[in-house]
Order: C-alpha cells, then sequence, then structure tokens
C-alpha cells in the first residue's frame, strides 16, 4: 500500500459519502471573466479575508478581555502587560478599518459595475445587509476598550437614535442600558458584539456567498454587449484562485505593517464627568453622517435639523438598497445612466462630508 | 490547427515544463506558508503564555514578609500565598510558630489546620499530616509537606525557604 493508494482509498472513502467530487467538478468548471474592471473581483475576497482576520483576533482578544468595570483595565493589560497582546489589538483595530475600506469598494465596484441586476438583487440586499451588520459591529467594538474617545464617540453615536421621535428614547436607552453610557452599555455592547452580530453576520455571509457561487460574477454593461466569442476568462482553478490568494497575501502584509508600525493606542479611562475632548470625531466610516447632520443642523437649528438629516440619510441608503428595482434592464438606457449619475452624487456626499469633517476638526 | 483549437489546447494539455513550474510553485508556496505561519505562530504563543510567564517569574520567589501576622493569636492558622501556591502559617497553643505549603502532595488539593485536633488534614481524599513537622502521617499523600523557616518580628512574620 503506497501512499499514494491510502489517499485515494480516503479519499473514494469520504467521497462515496459527501460528495467531494461533485465540488471539484465544478471548481474545476467555474471560470471568471476577464477585461478592464476584473480587479474589482477581488475586492469582495479581500472583505471575506479582513473578517476572518477580526473572528481570529477577536478570539484572542477575548482570552483577556473582561467586560463590565473592568473593561479598561482589561485592554490596558492587553496592550502593556501580555507579550504581544498590542500587536493582536493593533491588528484588530487596523483589520476592522480595513474591512470597512474594502467593503465600501467592493460596494462601489458592484454598484457601478451593475452587478445588482438579475438575477444578483439578493446579492445585493445580503451584501446591504452585511454592510450594516459590519458598521454595528465598528461601533459595538469601538466602546469596548472604555477610554475617553470610546466613551464620547458612543455617547454622541447614541444621540441619533435619540432623535427618533417617540421609539427613538426608548431604543437608545435600551441600548446604552440606562440614561448614561455605563458599565452596563459595555456589557450589552459586548454581548452584541461577540455573540448576536456574529449569529447575524456568518448566516447572512453563507448566503452571499453562495449566491456568488450560483450565479458567477457579474461583467459589466459594456462587455455584456460584446458577442459571447469575444469575451474573455480564466479559470478559477488555479488561475483565478492564484491571484485570489495573491490579493490575500498583499492584504496581510499591508495589515501586518500598518498594526506593528502604527500601533492601536489607548487613551485615558473614560470618565463621565469629564468635558468632551477638543477635536472629539467619530471613527472615518461614520464621519459622513456625523458632518451631514452639522451642516443640516447649521441651517435647520433644534431638533428639526436632527430629524431632517436623519431623514434624509435613511432616504439615501433606501434609494441606494432599491436600485436593482429602479435599475433592472440589461441594456443601456435612461434609468441605467440616472443609477450611474446616483451613484457619482453618492461617492461624492460621501467623500466630501467626510473630508470637510475633518478639516474642520477643531 | 485552428487559433480556436491551438487555445483549447494551451488551456488543456499540461505542457511538461508547466508541470515542474507547478510542483515549483507549489513547493515555494508551501515554504512561503510555513515561515508566514511561524511569524504567526510565535507571537500568538508568548501572547496566549503570558500568565504562565507571570507566575515562573512569580514562583522564584524564596521569601514572603506578612505584614501584622505576628498578632496571629496562639491555636490558629493564617493562609496566605507563597509566590503563586497556598501556605499555611501556624501560630501554635505552645507558642511554636511553624509554616508549611498547603498544597497536598496526593493530588494537589488545599489542605487544613485543625486545631481541636492539631493536625493538618485533607478533605479530599483524608490524607492526614503531623502540625508541626508536616509528615504525612496517615492516608494517600506519599510525601510529606514542605516545611519553611519562618521569623517573626516585630511588626510582621518572615517566611523563607528552608
Amino acid at each position: 500500500m503506497t501512499a499514494k493508494t491510502i489517499t485515494s482509498n480516503v479519499y473514494d472513502w469520504v467521497d462515496e459519502r459527501l460528495g467531494l467530487s461533485e465540488l471539484a467538478a465544478f471548481a474545476r468548471h467555474k471560470s471568471v471573466p476577464v477585461h478592464a474592471q476584473s480587479f474589482w473581483y477581488y475586492w469582495g475576497g479581500i472583505s471575506l479575508f479582513l473578517f476572518l482576520v477580526q473572528c481570529f483576533t477577536g478570539v484572542l482578544l477575548l482570552v483577556y478581555y473582561r467586560p463590565g468595570a473592568e473593561a479598561y483595565e482589561s485592554v490596558r493589560q492587553i496592550t502593556f502587560v501580555m507579550h504581544f497582546g498590542w500587536l493582536i489589538r493593533s491588528a484588530h483595530s487596523w483589520s476592522a478599518n480595513l474591512m470597512i475600506f474594502s467593503i465600501l469598494v467592493h460596494m462601489f465596484s458592484v454598484f457601478f459595475m451593475k452587478a445588482y441586476r438579475k438575477p444578483r438583487e439578493f446579492g445585493w440586499l445580503s451584501g446591504m445587509a452585511l454592510l450594516g451588520v459590519a458598521s454595528v459591529f465598528g461601533f459595538s467594538g469601538y466602546l469596548l476598550p472604555m477610554d475617553e474617545l470610546s466613551y464620547f464617540a458612543t455617547k454622541v453615536g447614541l444621540e441619533i437614535p435619540m432623535a427618533i421621535p417617540w421609539i427613538g428614547p426608548i431604543i437608545a436607552n435600551m441600548l446604552r442600558g440606562g440614561p448614561e453610557v455605563s458599565e452596563f452599555t459595555v456589557q450589552r455592547f459586548f454581548a452584541l458584539h461577540v455573540v448576536v452580530l456574529p449569529a447575524l453576520f456568518l448566516p447572512l455571509l453563507g448566503f452571499h456567498l453562495w449566491l456568488v457561487q450560483r450565479h458567477g460574477n457579474a461583467v459589466p454593461p459594456a462587455e455584456e454587449a460584446k458577442p459571447a466569442n469575444e469575451r474573455k476568462s480564466m479559470p478559477f482553478m488555479p488561475n483565478f484562485l492564484r491571484k485570489d490568494l495573491a490579493m490575500w497575501l498583499i492584504s496581510l502584509n499591508i495589515l501586518a505593517l500598518l498594526a506593528s508600525v502604527f500601533p492601536w493606542s489607548l487613551g485615558k479611562q473614560y470618565d463621565s464627568l469629564a468635558p468632551a475632548p477638543m477635536g472629539i470625531h467619530p471613527e472615518w466610516y461614520f464621519m459622513s453622517p456625523f458632518e451631514m447632520l452639522k451642516i443640516l443642523g447649521s441651517f435647520l437649528p433644534g431638533a428639526v435639523g436632527e430629524i431632517a438629516g436623519i431623514l434624509l440619510f435613511t432616504l439615501g441608503i433606501v434609494l441606494w438598497v432599491l436600485i436593482p428595482f429602479y435599475d433592472p434592464k440589461s441594456e443601456a438606457g435612461k434609468r441605467a445612466r440616472i443609477a450611474h449619475y446616483f451613484g457619482l452624487l453618492a461617492v461624492f456626499a460621501l467623500l466630501s462630508t467626510t473630508l470637510i469633517g475633518y478639516w474642520t476638526i477643531r | 490547427m485552428s487559433t480556436t483549437d491551438l487555445v483549447n489546447s494551451a488551456n488543456i494539455v499540461e505542457e511538461h515544463g508547466e508541470r515542474n513550474t507547478r510542483r515549483a510553485f507549489l513547493a515555494s508556496a508551501g515554504a512561503a506558508g510555513l515561515c508566514y505561519t511561524a511569524a504567526l505562530a510565535y507571537p500568538i504563543y508568548r501572547y496566549l503564555a503570558s500568565p504562565e510567564e507571570m507566575a515562573l517569574s512569580a514562583t522564584a520567589v524564596t521569601e514572603v514578609t506578612l505584614k501584622d501576622a505576628q498578632k496571629l493569636p496562639a491555636g490558629s492558622v493564617l493562609m496566605y500565598k507563597f509566590g503563586t501556591r497556598p501556605a499555611m502559617l501556624i501560630h501554635h497553643a505552645d507558642g511554636r510558630w511553624i509554616s508549611m505549603t498547603a498544597v497536598c502532595t496526593h493530588l494537589g488539593c488545599t489542605v487544613q489546620y485543625e486545631p481541636q485536633a492539631d493536625r493538618v488534614h485533607c478533605a479530599c481524599h483524608g490524607g492526614v499530616y503531623n502540625a508541626y513537622t508536616g509528615a504525612n502521617v496517615s492516608g494517600p499523600p506519599p510525601k510529606p509537606l514542605t516545611v519553611y523557616k519562618v521569623a517573626v518580628g516585630d511588626a510582621d512574620v518572615t517566611v523563607s525557604r528552608a
């Protein structure tokens, strides 16, 4: 019995029961379109890789993190006492930011390639749900160290649901575990971040990935217009997989460099009596709505401005989510162009408000 | 051969050269993977082993000073930590100060001093030790409890390895 016959016997035994050869056949026939926009096909995979990094570094942090009253102290110990704790925490924080960035790149590339069209509407909708959950991951995770920045970012962030009439304060108090951000809040956010959100994210992600396998990569309208024999493709195995893994490796390298050369800092422990520090601002991915609310607040002061801002932003998100139903046709037409301009407007609005937000930090 | 045939054959038929490059690629990918795994595994191991390493430096302790322990009344016991392991300081009724480790030599349970019987007893499996010499008197314990040196001062009691 050579090693080769043993392995092939084991493979046959498992294959008879699990159907591995069907999977292998599928993988061998899978192909990826090759055209000018093929570069954007990597970004979903990069987002997935960074999410896996989050799961891994998150579990490691979970070994020493203590939610509740000792949250800050446990993060201080991770950062300054445990060997390489600073590196693991730094990787987790950096990867969170890189993940949201790559999800946004992925989303916009899908939008502009019109990959939300039939039959991929569920892919778009599940993707938007994943973005929503990822944002809550970011918001809940940010509070867990309970330093000054965490405390104020959460305090300000929770003011947004407060502005919703009637149910707003109830929701905000439920999230906060009381009228103030406290040890109850961090415990709740911990439960969200470590149990509830993964339980939501993972099935959604599975669904999202299965849809990609089922429908394959979408091709931009210009490419679709070409006759079939002019369209190029490459086999998934091993060509695209190799390039995909190379992109993952590059992402890992960039993350390792950023995490070690620019380690994440830990501010002072939160103090509920302290005034908000000068230049307080949310993380970059929340800067846009933050700045939009500020700008609107200067035109329409008080509660009116807040509600108007929230409504405007919500309207924008709803229109964005529903784009597959507005622009369903496969030929380029008026709706296709309007959708394209809407996308450009969204990119412009988000970029400009983010930049203005940073520019006006005092 | 038409162009499509050539393209097809290039896609499907593996040249001998391509098989060698594939092997070379897999070998280099494997080696790189190993390097990356090692580079990741080292900090993760040190991180997870941190409490172990911290405890190791704590067990290097050779002397413990117990503040105000000289006030311990006769016929009673004080449980304390010698490094990371539990230990006991007994102020006997006849005035003698004895200190010994409180880790049972049988299976590691923490033993207790019983003043009324003037003995050290392990609740887990009924081991009994001499409360003056630490000798294993009866029950399963195979070895005696290590006895420490005790120096009673004016404001504290210093216990050190014998």
